[in-house]
């Protein structure tokens, strides 16, 4: 790769998304934003290489973005009188001419993201929104991380953004009565990614790493956006201190390790001083949220030296306060495994009774996993393997589903 | 530029079907009330009634005519606003005032036929 090349990789991945912001701002389309934002990335290549590398590539490439999109509305007044122009809340924020004026470019990331995740459109299309507008990413790319068709997720994308148009979604940060619920849902969808890409729900590897370091860059940018805010302070600090444990998660040929089983001396310190750093700096604050909470539960594992002496305790005081917070299934179950450290497999298992049933869990092999660990742990081994047989005939993963396996043959054998 | 929306009341109609000149007279205000805030936040409705029950509607499909609603739902369309709001959110949070205490509403933005081709 040249100099030129490298350069307009990074500016594509660090500036992506401040370059198509600023351009809506004037095509008033995404689709048009959308073609003069890759105009200025393909101009760049041939510019650059003659006179090289601006100082200021996010800057250099919205100028030229925006400049491709004026052009293209003056030259076609009629295009300009079709497009269902997206509404702009904030019509006092200086139009580009006076930005030409002044030199600064207005950063309208935010707006990008929250029309992304605007509740009005189904979570699938806000993920593959976000993935396209917010990270630049090709349908392609977004339809590999999804394990769907190119044709099914260009429909899906193309669907999202008529809705925005004919429907009217503006493209604004929400007012701070609505914010809360607004910016949850915006980082639903990065944990959503993040997920998504850690344990890819479905496939051979474990890890869809594309996935991981976009949802990591995403909480850096909103962090860097709205650095006072204590959820996303959180969710960055949650995303670290998981995926300091990445490389530990599996063997070389791809079996799954279990948190007991990781070589903690391989975890990565850097990020888990950097997300410990978050987490003490957010919980002092008042009522922590969701995602501030689980990422003090991942700081306690984070900073215990091994499994069993992780103060689980401690764990599971901070499992009662998300339960309270956030009184979803799965917390009931996570929190069934820290009750089963402090008071025995027995109690865990009393706890996991509270969901057995729960319909929303029906389709989730981590239920029966965890209660096959559980019964295992009791000595209950026919028991055991029933369990670890649902849990198999649900997981699709291929390294869960090797663990599953292992656990059953060694429960039968027992 | 203000964008026109339709809002569309469903509910359970069961509550209705034998109701008292209270109930009638209770849900009027409470439309009322909705109008008034909607002018009051800048909106403005277009138009908007109140539909007879289900068991009124007659069905046409072609040349067959059958008795009942389009399609037979728990929760029937019971009645419609056309609003007028600047953006999907102005139109949700008037969506949100919307009476419609034995179900919810739907929003739908109306379409601009003038223009030629919709929404392509």
């Amino acid at each position: 790769m040249t100099e030129v090349q490298q350069a307009l990789a990074e500016a594509h991945r660090r500036e992506w998304a401040f370059v198509l912001a600023a351009t809506v701002r004037v095509a008033g389309d995404l689709d048009l934003a959308e073609e003069c934002a890759q105009d200025a990335f393909v101009a760049a290549l041939a510019t650059w290489a003659e006179r090289g590398v601006p100082r200021n590539p996010g800057a250099w490439l919205t100028t030229v973005a925006r400049h491709r999109a004026v052009d293209v509305l003056r030259r076609d007044q009629t295009l300009r009188g079709k497009l269902p122009l997206l509404v702009d809340a904030n019509p006092s924020t200086p139009g580009p001419a006076e930005q030409e004026e002044t030199g600064v470019i207005p950063d309208d990331r935010l707006r990008l993201v929250f029309t992304c995740c605007h509740p009005a459109l189904a979570r699938e299309a806000q993920v593959a929104l976000t993935l396209r507008l917010v990270c630049g990413l090709t349908t392609a790319e977004i339809a590999r991380g999804f394990l769907v068709s190119e044709p099914t997720m260009a429909a899906r994308i193309t669907r999202a953004k008529k809705k925005i148009a004919t429907a009217r979604i503006p493209y604004r940060v929400p007012p701070a009565h609505d914010l809360p619920d607004r910016l949850d849902a915006v980082l639903t969808v990065v944990h959503l990614l993040y997920t998504t890409g850690h344990t890819a729900p479905q496939g051979d590897t474990l890890v869809r790493a594309e996935l991981v370091e976009r949802a990591l860059d995403l909480a850096r940018m909103l962090h860097a956006l709205m650095p006072d805010d204590r959820e996303v302070r959180g969710l960055l600090a949650l995303l670290l201190l998981t995926d300091a444990r990445r490389a530990t998660r599996t063997t070389a040929d791809g079996r799954l390790l279990l948190l007991e089983e990781q070589d903690r001396t391989q975890w990565d310190q850097q990020a888990i001083t950097e997300g410990r750093e978050l987490v003490l700096h957010t919980l002092p604050r008042g009522r922590p949220g969701r995602f501030t909470l689980q990422a003090a539960i991942a700081a306690v594992h984070a900073d215990a030296p091994t499994y069993a002496d992780t103060d689980w305790r401690e764990v599971l005081s901070l499992y009662d306060m998300l339960l309270a917070v956030w009184p979803s299934p799965v917390v009931v179950l996570n929190r069934a495994v820290a009750v089963a450290m402090v008071d025995g497999p027995a109690a865990g298992l009393a706890a996991l009774d509270a969901v057995a049933d729960d319909p929303r869990l029906a389709t989730y092999p981590y239920l029966a996993a965890t209660r096959g660990d559980l019964l295992r742990r009791l000595g209950q081994t026919c028991d055991a393997a029933q369990a670890y047989r649902t849990a198999l005939s649900l997981a699709t993963n291929t390294a869960e589903r090797n663990f599953l396996a292992q656990r059953l043959t060694e429960v039968t054998d027992a | 530029m203000a964008q026109q929306y339709a809002i569309l009341i469903y509910g359970d109609e069961s509550g209705w079907e034998d109701a008292g000149p209270e109930q009638f007279d209770q849900m009027m205000k409470a439309h009322g009330a909705f109008a008034q805030g909607v002018a009051a936040q800048g909106g403005k409705i277009v138009g908007g009634e109140a539909l007879g029950l289900t068991s009124t509607a007659t069905s046409v499909r072609g040349d067959v005519v059958t008795d009942g609603p389009f399609v037979e739902t728990k929760e029937a369309l019971g009645g419609f606003y056309i609003i007028e709001a600047a953006d999907l959110d102005q139109a949700l949070a008037f969506a949100k005032q919307c009476p419609a205490p034995a179900g919810g509403v739907e929003v739908r933005p109306i379409m601009d036929t003038s223009g030629g081709a919709p929404g392509a």
